[in-house]
């Protein structure tokens, strides 16, 4: 499935204080499988996009600095400064240091969930029933609580690491008396979503189903990876622009990279 | 759910105030029942639990509003750790709706959220930092601190995906009470926001009342 293996990592600090990537745009494409796992380290720069091949994936997502462990995706920050429930378009994924590890600057999709956590072993096996690697090999059904203490483990991260986790492509509303929906109908085959990381970051992702999908089967879809050399941010950005508080996320990222121009208030950039 | 406690103050074990702004940790044994009274009015009580016997399994505010099926916590929630086990149950609730979305309150996102140069205000955050730092026996530090609860804090999620801090439903001598399923460490910072409406833009003290098992 890899099609492409030139990325090129080398980068250039751009007037203004943002990373831009070479001219050798791509990159690498992969595709993995439906409930699977897999992470990697993203440098500043960098796009990642995410496509739904055949709709109805979901991809558990979480984000780490990997020079300090300890800072780490923030869901609950990320929606109250965007005063948001869902993730789209214009969104911000903040640290809980208030530092902005990618943008949303594109979205097929609409709606993404942040709340409602992984799929488990106990989840799976009331549902689905459980297929063990000993009769299915690598078919059995992973779960994405374990997926993430698999890909976290290889950076020294364990249970007491674990956090609010994103799970791209499935949308959870919520009614007025506060009961959430998962929508099936939500995931479109060829959706996409691309992000543009702000700063280096460890991504542990998985593809194992969404906790709410109450499919007759287990759901196994598979998702496309493609890296590739994001343009560089400019003054009039959408995701930056979409709200005052996320001037203040790249300002603080700028900061903490040590490129930027820090001063007050919801005028700094 | 709104429902009131036939729990006497006069016969609770243990009784603390919580100044506005300050922490308060302690180990809840299995079967009591902690009460949590927004002495004033319109405070914010931001609260973890840990499994006391695994400090690792600790609250889970996505596997609690999954696993009920609602973004609010009331009378009946059973507050779930991360391995699914039952933490505590809310048994008493005066208000009717609690929230776990929203996080607590950091000096980090105040820069965000507010301004650049509010980054010296106090915040939950440093509170639970501190919490550990001098309690360091419990063996827990920042990698520990997950998304807890906002008792009292009333954050309305909209059929469209909005997330918005409306007025709190809580008012003085409101109470929020649960029993613990097991042996549980609670740390609660008393919320010293004043950026936003969650304190009423003037922070309050709380009252913390322990009762002994109702069940042997």
């Amino acid at each position: 499935m890899v099609t492409k293996h030139s990325f090129d990592g080398r980068s250039r600090v751009a007037k203004g204080g943002r990373i831009a990537m070479s001219k050798s745009n791509v990159s690498y494409e992969t595709v993995i499988g439906g409930g699977k796992h897999w992470s990697l380290i993203v440098q500043a720069g960098v796009l990642l996009r995410l496509t739904d091949r055949e709709g109805g994936a979901n991809v558990g997502m979480l984000f780490y600095n990997p020079k300090n462990l300890l800072e780490r995706y923030n869901a609950p920050d990320t929606l109250k400064c965007q005063h948001s429930f869902k993730l789209t378009r214009g969104h911000c994924l903040y640290s809980d240091m208030g530092r902005i590890f990618c943008s949303i600057v594109e979205d097929t999709n609409g709606w993404h969930d942040t709340t409602c956590g992984n799929i488990t072993q106990r989840l799976i096996a009331e549902r689905w029933g459980v297929k063990t690697y000993q009769a299915h090999r690598n078919d059995w059904t992973q779960n994405g609580h374990d997926a993430f203490l698999v890909e976290g483990g290889k950076y020294g991260l364990g249970r007491r690491d674990l956090a609010a986790n994103i799970n791209w492509f499935s949308k959870v509303a919520v009614a007025d008396d506060g009961s959430l929906e998962f929508d099936a109908s939500n995931a479109k085959p060829g959706a996409h979503v691309d992000l543009r990381f702000e700063m280096e970051t460890l991504v542990l992702l998985h593809t194992c189903p969404h906790p709410l999908n109450v499919a007759s089967e287990y759901p196994r879809k598979p998702v496309q990876i493609r890296l590739s050399a994001a343009p560089p941010v400019q003054s009039d950005d959408f995701c930056m622009n979409s709200r005052p508080e996320n001037l203040r996320g790249f300002a603080n990222t700028d900061l903490y990279r040590g490129c930027g121009c820090h001063t007050s208030g919801g005028e700094s950039q | 759910m709104k429902r009131y406690s036939d729990l006497l103050p006069g016969e609770a074990v243990f009784r603390r105030i919580v100044p506005a702004g300050d922490y308060w940790i302690d180990t809840l044994r299995r079967g009591q029942r902690l009460r949590i009274v927004d002495v004033e009015g319109n405070q914010a009580a931001d609260t973890l639990f840990f499994n006391a016997a695994d400090v690792a399994d600790r609250y889970s505010a996505v596997d609690t509003i999954r696993a009920q099926g609602n973004v609010y916590l009331s009378c009946g929630s059973k507050l779930l750790s991360t391995a699914g086990n039952v933490l505590a149950e809310i048994v008493a609730d005066t208000v009717g709706r609690h929230d776990t979305l929203g996080g607590a309150c950091a000096s980090e996102s105040n820069t965000v959220r507010y301004d650049l140069e509010k980054r010296t205000m106090h915040a939950c955050r440093d509170s639970f930092v501190l919490a550990l730092a001098q309690h360091d026996g419990y063996g827990l530090g920042k990698r520990d601190l997950s998304h807890n609860i906002n008792f009292f804090m009333n954050v309305p999620v909209t059929p469209e995906g909005g997330l918005t801090f409306a007025d709190g439903l809580s008012g003085p001598g409101e109470y929020v009470e649960m029993r613990a399923a097991t042996d549980v460490i609670v740390l609660i910072s008393n919320c010293p926001q004043l950026n936003n409406p969650c304190n009423a833009y003037n922070p309050t003290p709380l009252e913390v009342l322990i009762w002994d098992a109702d069940v042997p």
